[in-house]
């Protein structure tokens, strides 16, 4: 198989997946439910999840191991079966993919604020190594370390998966727009800050994931882009702002919606688009066609 | 206002804990929030004084460039651990009742969400603003929430979410509570809120940030 980065290289736009998390609460996780137990589980509804962006027409999916470090599969008791269902979620991922499509082992952040000073950076790269090796032993090609925040924390996570696996790197943050129009993360960092450090550190792609909307992911690849006008970057956008209507939770992005900002993203320089909370394959299914439309 | 307490509410304004602590840059080698307090003491100080001049105002300050986004998470939990190490030297007038607080303020994430990030925040930040503020941790249950408001009289309550799955959660806390405290207030907070979700499950008051949390509690004594 080729990686990523060569068939970015010979000018392709490349189509992601969209959301898990979401989907699996269709499938019935319930709240408090550990998602990433169901690799052992239920592994017939996680491999369908995977299935259904691969027929949506996705080049690369992810593996439902965002919560799958240590530290976060510890508050279900489960911190002992970390390898295990890393390599369990690479499988199924996989199995969907087949041979010729990319498996992007998902790293999702630890909920640990390195300044704190509760854990180490040494601690934190570890619990990184061990999801990522494990990963990649289940049959990821790429580790995608994605909603991260805190940039050391980001750093630790992309130098554990370059240091440690033969595996392509990649690594989006979430920026929310500031009252003052600019887009920082939770922490304070903005896009233009992200590209050097991250790819000194062992990244082959970066970008930005979740936030409020595909919308907003224009400005922050235009900035991601002159930062650093060579790295690949991959956007997974969530499909709007959730709202609450009677009793149920709606992302009201439409998959057209979505799809109608597949021209603008690829003008700011964006090389691989996909979803995050609240896309379907359905919204899969439109970028994918779009880009089609583009390139033909 | 005395010199002491306005070095005091500067360094929680900027984070500064001790004479140690290399943050911020341009305060290093200075005494920090740790060693004005014991000053601020020797000197004859309140602590009551002390908490009202010194600590409320810095923490004020923080909370307002919080919600201006001038400042970000970092910067607000280097002043939450100026603030609380400020604190630990006046422990002993809270305990002997010399200095009195606002109030009680219950604070939890709500059933089967795992996040506290922003409940540390709030709760950092609210006990910055003179409330006694009594942590539940995450994935609290109705059960316990319901313990806390019997063994609490007259407290808030403050029910915390970041997920679109869990915030539904909120509903059943707020339905529990009003049905036997209907006076009772909850406030509730976290990423994916907004007021129309605080009207439709009956909750009194929603705030997107820390300090608009703190103001309506402050209104209300």
């Amino acid at each position: 198989m080729k990686s990523i980065s060569s068939e970015l290289h010979a000018g392709k736009i490349l189509i992601s997946d969209g959301a898990w998390g979401t989907f699996l609460h269709d499938k019935g996780l319930k709240p408090g439910e550990c998602p990433e137990s169901w690799n052992l589980t239920r592994p017939d509804d996680v491999l369908d999840v995977a299935r259904s962006y691969i027929l949506a027409g996705a080049d690369m999916i992810e593996t439902n191991s965002f919560g799958g470090s240590r530290f976060k599969l510890k508050h279900y008791g489960l911190a002992e079966k970390t390898a295990e269902i890393n390599e369990a979620a690479a499988k199924i991922s996989r199995q969907a993919a087949g041979p010729d499509r990319h498996v992007l082992g998902s790293v999702g952040p630890t909920g640990i604020i390195l300044m704190m000073g509760e854990v180490s950076a040494q601690e934190l790269y570890d619990a990184f190594k061990e999801q990522a090796v494990a990963l990649e032993q289940g049959g990821a090609d790429a580790i995608i370390v994605e909603t991260m925040s805190d940039l050391e924390e980001a750093v630790l996570a992309v130098k554990a998966a370059r240091e440690n696996t033969g595996c392509e790197v990649i690594c989006t943050m979430t920026f929310e727009k500031t009252i003052n129009g600019e887009y920082k993360t939770m922490m304070g960092i903005s896009p233009a800050e992200i590209p050097e450090k991250l790819i000194d550190a062992g990244a082959d792609i970066i970008g930005s994931n979740c936030g409020n909307g595909t919308k907003g992911m224009i400005e922050i690849a235009k900035e991601l882009r002159q930062a650093n006008p060579h790295i690949p970057i991959l956007i997974h956008g969530n499909a709007g702002i959730p709202k609450y209507l009677k009793g149920q939770t709606v992302f009201n992005e439409t998959p057209e919606e979505t799809a109608s900002y597949v021209s603008q993203l690829i003008e700011a320089g964006v090389n691989i688009i996909g979803g995050c909370c609240g896309t379907t394959p359905e919204h899969i299914r439109q970028i994918a066609e779009k880009i089609h439309d583009l390139s033909r | 206002m005395s010199e002491t307490l306005e070095k005091i509410a500067h360094c929680i304004e900027f984070g500064k804990i001790n004479k140690e602590s290399p943050y911020p840059p341009d305060m290093k080698g200075q005494d920090g929030a740790d060693e004005f307090t014991k000053e601020a003491l020797e000197q004859g100080y309140s602590a009551n004084d002390i908490l009202q001049k010194g600590l409320i105002p810095g923490m004020e300050k923080v909370g307002l460039k919080f919600r201006e986004n001038k400042i970000f998470v970092p910067q607000v939990l280097m002043s939450a651990k100026a603030m609380s190490t400020a604190m630990v030297h006046l422990k002993p007038y809270f305990q002997s009742g010399e200095v009195k607080r606002k109030g009680k303020f219950v604070i939890g994430t709500v059933a089967g969400d795992l996040h506290d990030i922003g409940k540390n925040l709030v709760s950092m930040m609210v006990e910055g603003a003179g409330w006694e503020v009594i942590d539940l941790g995450v994935d609290v249950s109705v059960d316990r929430f319901m313990k806390a408001v019997e063994d609490n009289p007259e407290c808030v309550i403050g029910l915390s979410a970041m997920l679109t799955t869990t915030m539904v959660n909120m509903g059943t806390v707020v339905n529990t509570i009003k049905n036997k405290y209907p006076d009772r207030k909850v406030i509730i907070g976290g990423a994916p809120l907004n007021d129309d979700f605080c009207s439709e499950i009956g909750a009194d008051f929603y705030s997107p940030d820390p300090q608009g949390a703190i103001e309506y509690m402050n209104a209300l004594f």
